[in-house]
Order: C-alpha cells, then sequence, then structure tokens
C-alpha cells in the first residue's frame, strides 16, 4: 500500500521522565527524519542529533536518532525514534511540529499494534499480551484522570466535544434537510458564531496549560547579582537550610544552586546564580557567569539583590529584574540608590528583619501570575496538541467560501477526528439525535 | 407455465422490480412474482423521487443501469434540485412524479427486459433443502423451483394498518399482507422485530382553494436523474403550501388518546425524521404551526398528497384537522391517513452481497431490512439481484464499499450497526461525501456496472463518450496555464508568488470560477454542461479529495483483511461480553466491517487479528 498515514507516539510515559521516546512509522519517516535532524543515519544505529523544527529550524532539543527502515522495524514499515529530554515542553513541541505535516497524524491507541500484525511482526501470543497491556493501560489512565485531574481537562474536553456535536448537527440539517420549511435557514445562522466560540475556548485553554506547565514544573525564580551582595544567604534564610554554601569571599557560588519551594501553595524552584561580574577570576567562574546568564534568562522570575557594601551592585544588568531587593540592611547605608526604593525591600538575613514582607511580596506576585489554575488547563502533551491542531482546523472552517457547508463539515470533522482522540467519537447517529431533537423535521 | 427459473424475486416494488431487471440483464431467467401484476412499480406513499442522499441513491440506480431514474425522468411533473446553491457534493436532484406514469415507466422496462417473467401470485414460503433455498411456494399451490431468491416484502410482512383503534391486517391500502413467510424466517433463525411508518389522507384538488394558497414552483431548467435523459418532456406543474393552525393544533392534542401512537397499541419504531403530526405537536409544543406540502399525484389525477401530516387518528379527527387549514375549509378527504406495523429482519444476519447468512440463496432486499423510502428500497433491490444472478451461476458478489457509492454505505451501515428506527440516507452518513457526488455517480460505477455486465449497450455507448469528454476536459484546464504577473494584468486576484496557474487551479477559487476563466481561455466555452460541472466540482474539492485518498487507502487496507466466517468470538476471552455478542451477531467480513462495529476498541482488533492468524495456520495444517 502506498498512500497511508504516518503515525506517531509519545511512547514512553506521559509527563516528566528522564529520557522521552517518540516513535514514528509509515512512509513519511525518511522525509521526516531528514526535516528534523538534517540527514538520514545509518540504519539502526544510535545518531546524536540537534532536533530542529522543520518550519522554523529551531533548534528544539539535541537528542538521539534511530532510523529503522522496512521491514526490519517493529511495524514492518519504515519506523524512526526519537530519543529526547524528558521535559513536557519539548516533548510538545516535537509532538506539535510532527502533527503540522500533511498525511503525519497521532497515532490511535493500539495503532501501532494493529500495523505490526498485519505485516506480520507479531503473533497471537504477543498480541494477546499487548492487548492485555493496552487494556490495563486504558483502565489506568482512567484511573488516572480521575485521580490526578479529577475530572478538570476531561471536563472542558467533553465540553468542546458537546461544542462540536451541536456545530455539526447544524452544519448538517443545514445540508440534509434543505427542503425542510425553515431549517436550514435557523441551523445555518449560528454557526460560525459557535465555531468562533469554541475556537476562543480553546485557544484559551492552551494559553491557561502553558501557564499550568509552569506551575507543574514550579516557577523558575532566579537570584541574581553582584558578587558577594547576599543572594546565597537569602536562599538559604528562604530554604532555611543551607543549601547554598555561603561565605564572605566574593565569588564562592561558581554554579547555580537549586531548592524547591512552596511559597503559600505555588511550587517554586529558587535558583541562586554565581555573582555576575566583567572580570571573572578564572576560567571556572568565568563558566559559573555564562550559566547565570542562562538561567537568568530562562527564569520566570528574575530577583535582584544588590547590597550598599558592593559598588555598583545596584544596578542591574540588561535584563529588567521582576524584584528588587536590598540585602545586608544591617549594614549602615555607604551606598543607596532612590529608585530601589519604590519596592521598599530591604532585608537581613543576618536579623530576618524585612525577610517576611518580601516573602509576602514575591507570593502576591507567584499569585497574580500563576495563580490561574482553573478547570480550563489541559494536562498532556497529547491534549495540547490536539487543542492546537483543534485550533488550526476551527480556523479554516471559519475560512471555507461561503455557502459551501460541506466544506464547513470537512473542517469540522478533522477537529473531532483530533478531539475523539482525547474523549469519545462523534458519530452520525449522534448528530442525527441532536438534529431530530432541535429541529421538526419530517415535512 | 415454465415453472423453473434461476432467481425468483417476490415483490413487486422499488426494490423487487429493480432485483428482477438486474437478474434478468445478467442473464438469469428470472420470475418476479407479485399480488397483482398492475400494482408492480406502485408509489404506495409520497409522490417524489429523490432528494439529499436519496437523489444521490437513483443517480447510482441508474449508473448500474437500473430503472429508477429513467421512470422518474418520464414521471416526473415538478423536478427540483436541492441545494442548488451549496456545494456539488450536496446538491439532490428531486422530482413530484405523477404516479401512474411512474407506475408505467417501470412496467413497460418489466415488459421489455428479456429473460424476465412477470407471474401473479401470493408467495406462501419458501422451499427449502438443506438448508439452502430451491424453490417458492405459493397460496394457491403452484410451486415454483429456483436456485435463489429475492425476498422484497416492503411492508406486507405481518403488515397491520392502524386507524384509531382499528387493526386492520394489510400490506398497504386495500391489499392483504403476507403472514406464512415471518414464521418460516423465524425458524430458519433470523431475528425479526417490528417497525412502522405512516402515510397521510388524500385529498380531492377538485375540492382545494388554490387560489388562497402559495405556489411552490419547480425549476425553471428541470435537472433530470437519468444520465441517459437529455431533456424533460412531461409537462411541469406547481405544488402548493398550507399550514396547520393553532386549532388543528387543538384538536390533535384533546383527541390523543385516540392514536393508536399514543394508546400503547403500535409497539413498533416509526422513523424520527417522518413524525406523524401527532408526534409534531407533541414534541415540537412551542410551534403554533407546520407547513404543509400540497403536492399532485398526476397530470390527469385530481389526487393530492398533503406532505408532511402523516396520521393514524380515526377518521373524524382527520377529517376536521385537515379542514382546520386554510384553503382545505370544504376538502373533501379520498382516502383516510393511517399507521403500518411491519416485520422486518435484523441486517446484521445478511452478507454485504444481501444475502442471509443462515439460509444460503435467500436474498433480502428494501423495508425488509428495516430501511424507508423508494431510493433506498431500489438500490438494495438492485444489489441483491445482481447477487443472487451471480450466485447462480458461481460468481463472487457484487460489494460496493463505502468509499465508491452511498449504496456501499447503505448496505454497510445495515449488515454492520443494524437497525433502531427505519433506515434512511443522508449525505451526512457517507465519510466521503466530496467524492460520493450526484454528477459523478455514472463515473464511479458504472465500469464497475459494465465489468459486472449489468449494464446495456446503449449506455455503454454514452457512458464511453462522456468519460472521454470529462477526461479530455480535465487534461484541457490542467494544460491551460497563467503566470501569476499575467494573471494580475487581467484584473486577477492571485498572489504574486510567480507561480503558474492552471485553468482547473483558477476555477477552484470561488472568485474567479467558470465564469472567470472562460474570459481568459474563450475556447474552453466549446465544452458540455455536464463536463463543465464536473470540472469545476474537481476544481472546488481538489485539495480535500488529495487528503481523502489516503484515508481512503487506509480504510480499503483493512477490507482487504478477510476474517473467516468461522471465527469463534466466543473463544476471545479477553474481549468483553458486549463485544463478543456484537461480533457473534454481526459475523464481521473483513477486519475494516469489524472496526466499525459500535464500540469496537482498538485491542480488541487486534485480539481479533490474532485470532485470525491461528485460525489460518489450524486451517492450513
Amino acid at each position: 500500500m502506498t498512500a497511508t498515514y504516518t503515525i506517531y507516539a509519545l511512547s514512553s510515559g506521559a509527563g516528566r521522565s528522564g529520557v522521552a521516546v517518540i516513535r514514528i512509522s509509515g512512509p513519511s519517516v525518511a522525509t521526516l527524519l531528514g526535516e528534523f535532524t538534517g540527514t538520514l543515519p545509518a540504519p539502526r544505529d544510535f545518531a546524536l542529533r540537534s532536533i530542529r523544527d522543520p518550519s522554523s529550524g529551531e533548534v528544539l532539543d539535541k537528542g538521539i536518532a534511530v532510523w529503522l527502515p522496512a521491514p526490519r522495524s517493529f511495524t514492518g514499515e519504515d519506523c524512526a525514534e526519537l530519543h529526547l529530554h524528558g521535559s513536557p515542553a519539548v516533548v510538545s513541541a516535537v509532538l506539535d511540529a510532527l502533527g503540522t505535516f500533511a498525511g503525519v497524524r497521532p497515532a490511535e491507541a493500539g495503532e501501532f499494534t494493529r500495523r505490526a500484525f498485519l505485516n506480520g511482526k507479531m503473533d497471537l501470543v504477543e498480541v494477546e499480551g499487548l492487548a492485555d497491556l493496552l487494556e490495563a493501560r486504558t483502565a489506568n489512565q482512567r484511573r488516572q484522570a480521575f485521580r490526578q485531574m479529577s475530572g478538570l481537562a476531561s471536563g472542558i474536553i467533553e465540553a468542546w466535544r458537546r461544542q462540536l456535536l451541536l456545530i455539526r448537527a447544524d452544519i448538517e440539517a443545514a445540508v440534509d434537510f434543505a427542503d425542510e420549511p425553515g431549517v436550514a435557514e435557523e441551523a445555518a445562522a449560528g454557526i460560525d458564531a459557535r465555531i468562533s466560540l469554541l475556537l476562543a475556548e480553546i485557544s484559551a485553554a492552551v494559553e491557561a496549560s502553558a501557564v499550568a506547565e509552569v506551575v507543574r514544573d514550579g516557577v523558575r525564580v532566579v537570584l541574581a547579582g553582584r558578587p558577594n551582595t547576599g543572594k546565597s544567604s537569602l536562599l538559604n534564610a528562604m530554604a532555611r537550610r543551607d543549601a547554598a554554601i555561603v561565605s564572605d569571599v566574593p565569588g564562592t557560588t561558581r554554579d547555580s544552586i537549586e531548592v524547591s519551594l512552596d511559597i503559600h501553595g505555588v511550587p517554586v524552584v529558587l535558583t541562586d546564580t554565581a555573582g555576575l561580574r566583567t572580570e571573572a577570576s578564572d576560567a571556572v567562574e568565568e563558566e559559573g557567569i555564562r550559566r547565570s546568564l542562562q538561567r537568568i534568562s530562562e527564569a520566570d522570575i528574575v530577583i535582584w539583590i544588590w547590597s550598599p557594601d558592593v559598588e555598583g551592585s545596584a544596578d542591574p544588568i540588561d535584563h529588567v529584574p521582576d524584584i528588587i531587593v536590598r540585602c545586608k540592611s544591617d549594614l549602615s547605608s555607604g551606598l543607596s540608590r532612590n529608585e530601589c526604593s519604590d519596592t521598599g525591600l530591604s532585608i537581613s538575613t543576618r536579623t530576618g528583619e524585612g525577610i517576611p514582607l518580601f516573602i509576602e511580596h514575591l507570593s502576591a506576585l507567584l499569585r497574580r501570575r500563576y495563580g490561574v489554575v482553573e478547570s480550563s488547563v489541559l494536562v498532556s502533551a497529547r491534549q495540547v496538541s490536539a487543542a492546537r491542531s483543534s485550533i488550526r482546523f476551527l480556523n479554516d472552517a471559519l475560512k471555507t467560501p461561503s455557502g459551501h457547508l460541506e466544506l464547513k463539515a470537512e473542517e469540522i470533522q478533522r477537529v473531532s477526528d483530533e478531539i475523539s482522540r482525547l474523549t469519545g467519537r462523534i458519530g452520525v447517529e449522534e448528530w442525527l439525535g441532536t438534529i431530530f431533537s432541535r429541529f421538526c423535521i419530517g415535512k | 407455465m415454465n415453472t423453473k427459473f434461476d432467481v425468483i424475486v417476490i415483490g413487486g416494488g422499488h426494490a423487487g422490480t429493480e432485483a428482477a431487471a438486474a437478474a434478468a440483464r445478467l442473464g438469469s431467467r428470472t420470475a418476479l412474482l407479485t399480488h397483482r401484476a398492475d400494482t408492480i412499480g406502485e408509489m404506495s406513499c409520497n409522490p417524489a423521487i429523490g432528494g439529499l442522499g436519496k437523489g444521490h441513491l437513483v443517480r447510482e440506480i441508474d449508473a448500474l443501469d437500473g430503472l429508477m431514474a429513467r421512470a422518474a425522468d418520464r414521471a416526473g411533473i415538478q423536478f427540483r434540485l436541492l441545494n442548488r446553491s451549496k456545494g456539488p457534493a450536496v446538491r439532490g436532484p428531486r422530482a413530484q412524479a405523477d404516479r401512474k406514469l411512474y407506475r408505467q415507466g417501470i412496467q413497460s422496462a418489466i415488459a421489455d427486459q428479456s429473460n424476465l417473467t412477470v407471474v401473479a401470485g401470493a408467495a406462501y414460503g419458501l422451499e427449502l433443502r438443506d438448508g439452502r433455498v430451491t424453490g417458492v411456494i405459493c397460496e394457491d399451490g403452484r410451486m415454483f423451483c429456483c436456485s435463489a431468491v429475492v425476498l422484497t416484502t416492503g411492508t406486507f410482512l405481518n403488515g397491520v394498518i392502524h386507524i384509531g383503534d382499528r387493526r386492520i391486517p394489510a400490506g398497504r391500502h386495500g391489499e392483504p399482507p403476507s403472514r406464512g413467510l415471518s414464521e418460516q424466517l423465524t425458524a430458519a433463525g433470523l431475528n425479526l422485530g417490528r417497525l412502522k411508518t405512516g402515510t397521510p389522507a388524500r385529498l380531492d384538488g377538485r375540492t382545494i382553494a388554490w387560489n388562497r394558497l402559495e405556489e411552490q414552483r419547480g425549476d425553471a431548467d428541470p435537472v433530470p436523474f437519468s444520465f441517459l435523459t437529455s431533456s424533460i418532456e412531461t409537462p411541469q406543474v406547481s405544488c402548493y403550501i398550507t399550514h396547520t393552525t393553532t386549532e388543528g393544533h387543538r384538536l390533535i392534542r384533546d383527541n390523543m388518546h385516540r392514536s393508536p401512537l399514543y394508546s400503547g397499541q403500535i409497539e413498533g419504531v416509526g422513523p424520527r425524521y417522518c413524525p406523524s403530526i401527532e408526534d409534531k405537536v407533541q414534541r415540537f409544543q412551542d410551534k403554533g404551526s407546520h407547513q404543509v406540502f400540497l403536492e399532485p399525484e398526476g397530470l390527469d389525477d385530481d389526487t393530492v398528497y398533503p406532505n408532511g401530516i402523516s396520521t393514524s387518528l380515526p377518521e373524524d379527527v382527520q377529517e376536521r384537522f385537515i379542514r382546520s387549514m386554510p384553503g382545505l375549509e370544504e376538502v373533501v378527504i379520498k382516502r383516510w391517513g393511517y399507521a403500518i406495523e411491519y416485520d422486518y429482519v435484523d441486517p446484521r444476519g445478511l452478507t454485504a452481497a444481501l444475502e442471509v447468512k443462515k439460509l444460503p440463496g435467500l436474498f433480502l432486499a428494501g423495508q425488509i431490512n428495516g430501511t424507508t423510502g423508494y431510493e433506498e428500497a431500489a438500490a438494495q433491490g438492485l444489489v441483491a439481484g445482481a447477487n443472487a444472478a451471480r450466485k447462480v451461476v458461481g460468481q463472487s458478489p457484487l460489494v460496493l464499499d463505502r468509499c465508491s457509492a452511498y449504496i456501499g454505505v447503505m448496505i454497510d451501515d445495515l449488515v454492520t450497526r443494524g437497525v433502531a428506527e427505519p433506515y434512511r440516507m443522508f449525505t451526512s452518513r457517507a465519510e466521503y461525501r466530496l467524492s460520493l457526488r450526484a454528477d459523478n455517480a455514472d463515473l464511479r460505477l458504472t465500469p464497475i456496472g459494465i465489468a459486472a455486465g449489468l449494464v446495456g449497450g446503449p449506455r455503454q455507448a454514452a457512458f464511453r463518450a462522456r468519460e472521454d469528454a470529462v477526461r479530455g476536459g480535465l487534461d484541457l484546464v490542467r494544460s491551460l496555464t497563467l503566470s501569476s504577473a499575467k494573471a494580475a494584468r487581467k484584473g486577477l486576484k492571485v498572489n504574486q508568488d510567480g507561480l503558474r496557474r492552471s485553468a482547473l487551479d483558477l476555477l477552484g477559487m470561488p472568485e474567479i470560477g467558470w465564469s472567470g476563466v472562460i474570459r481568459l481561455w474563450p475556447q474552453l466555452q466549446e465544452l458540455r454542461p455536464d463536463v463543465v460541472e464536473a470540472l469545476e466540482a474537481e476544481a472546488l474539492y481538489a485539495g480535500y479529495l488529495q487528503r481523502q485518498e489516503a484515508d481512503i487507502a487506509a480504510v480499503r487496507k483493512e477490507e482487504q483483511l478477510a476474517l473467516p466466517s468461522g471465527l469463534d468470538y466466543a473463544a476471545m476471552p479477553s474481549l468483553s461480553a458486549e463485544l463478543r455478542q456484537k461480533l457473534a451477531a454481526v459475523r464481521p467480513a473483513t477486519l475494516g466491517q469489524a472496526a466499525r462495529i459500535d464500540g469496537m476498541t482498538p485491542a480488541a482488533l487486534a485480539v481479533v487479528l490474532g485470532h485470525v492468524r491461528r485460525h489460518g495456520r489450524q486451517s492450513a495444517a
């Protein structure tokens, strides 16, 4: 068979893990591998490659690419595996990029197995075993869904499914019951408004889930400043343990140190960084500074720490900090800076003065930015990927030439295909049922 | 009289006539056994053919050289192409038909068909030998031998008409039901159920105040059903529209207890898309009025069919209700409306060839399979008749799949999912609707029909000419190209990307369309209108059709994997009890069919596949 879909799936478990494996099978695998990794690796080799987004050229990750040409592969088709760093952001970026290719789509549950079997790669015992596994996994997923999501994402996805059903019912009522008095006009009137509404909801959920993902992984708060301004002392004070080595020698923190905290319910990864200065004393410190700058650029919140006893420390580097804190408030103020007094944050790790106020300030910022964990949050990369594709197809549905409801139906079917991967299929009987309950059909 | 045939078709309705003609076209010595020869081709309910989904079926029947389209073109007295303003995939031809002309059209086609004998008589039962069908026994004792039977009982199988609290055993108005066959089918292990349908009263047109009613005209340029009809010669007439009133609704509500639908007297399930007026009033209480279409039953027939008010209320209520509508105050009723209950066979007991799995040689078509509608019946009749004839000479069955025909969609739905209410075709049932169009039914199916021997010489010649014209037209619009700069100079809004665009590409842009394309290339005006229609559809849907090809290829791959009929689903412990039961009831012929069973999971499919493999090894050993 020539024309069949190329399918892909995250075959390691969802969520954070050390390594994530994405498996791809089908006729376009060689092309896809070329697009993502540059050149095709030698068959059955583990090749270290930069994995790029083919449309933007942006490097998504550095990982292992494995090329398994047919027939010696898991499914008997051309296959590939991408071994990535197990961050949900990386995985979802790669899955998203895969989904943009024509003829390439996420695998249905059990589809790799079915293809393997069709190509004579497995026997009954293996299939029975895998089937049990699949059933167990779905059951397990269902339990997980209850436990982890407590009906959060499933509720919103179920709501989208209902809206899709209504949209499809309206389209098909206008198409199939065009000769029924009044039905087509009434049905067609609200279709685009319904599509726009669903589009807005799905877009909002995708945005909310980006925020939620930050929260899930811990909000990255970075302490930055010149050497010896008291960053490590503050980290220790906040962690209430000696996570960072604190000394009076400038430049003690050569690398970044992380502690996980819970600040009034928001998980935070607090990072202490090497102090920034132009003249590093040695290569190690230079590397430390380079890493500090990288941490700062990746941070969700940057706290600039300055101290009156360190010259020039009140002027933040070019990255605009979210909070500025004056440390060592117990020292008499040799130097001062008016702008910094805006926040009024002045602390002493030695006496503990000002620390509760600082934490209160940080906590308010965290709640403001990341406290919106509503029910409209997608949990897995799979859900986000389906939602992103749905947004694309809903936009296409709005752009179909006017009058051509049959084309709108095709786009809505594509959205249904995406959503039905997460929830139940939307079948013809279901939309017919909706039509007959809404409209008086039968002239 | 000859008492030996290859194929006997029982029933002279829309399924039976197509079945008999198809079997005879394939060379089978065929008998059409029907109560009365003069009611062959009768339109028992509404005087109309076609519509959305249904019009597609009529075109497909025609593509396979069936009778319905040509008879409807001869009988059509008001043609309307539905969804004219929407895309070509969802346009459906429909026509009001003169019932007498339609009957005559069918009867003359049957009379002209070689290999086909009409036998007047009532079937009493089937003769079975060694679990196979070997003949038909008539109520008057006559016996006919055959190798295959097509049973098309319509509403006759244990038919009971309900008017008010009266129950009249009948197949339809004024004709006796068929009784013995149901017991025989049940005894053979088939599952029978009850369905219900209804019909409105018929009115005397001479007593209607037409001048007070809104007129509904047909299309100025009637579009024929048949690919062989060049123009419609029959005179065209109008329909008229009246409406129900709040007074009429009150009357129905006050008398609801006298309707057998609400008294519990009727147990059969009726179609939701063809509700009785009792249902409409009950279920849509906020609607104060429903439109009623007054459709003439013929050019020289005063009978009028009031579409939209089928009922089983007693006569006195019917009369008062009908007279409550504007224009009908003085109307004389020629015949009362009624509901009818009848037996149907669970179609999951059939193969995709419409053959009964438990009674080889017996084929079922039409309402007996749980469908409703002339077009649905005729389409099944054609397939059942063709397959009965092929069975007789040991040929493999003719099966149209979901990707190539509405007929395939319908039969697959029936044999895979069964029915919960009378099944009617809708375009939304076809997942590949953009490629299964009424305009290309012949291009899709006539080659299949020719290969099967179903298509006669005249149609073959006409088809070859049209196929050449369409192909030539496509080649032409692909070969004519224009640069983006030149397009801009001609005043067309296209991206200035330096690409050359073909006439086909430009045709697919709604703001350019055919009128824009012929301005650029005047030679295209030479193309035939039907070719232009085909090109417009191809251009509009090009991107979508490409995508559907991948879907279709995937479906066909699974269709190629045959599941052995002896597969023991009970011995698959890892399947749920519900799925085991469904699989055993349907006995899917292919993996694709198994995948379409409600509730099927990918894991369950993998298990089934595993057993296929083991089954294969054991059979080989």
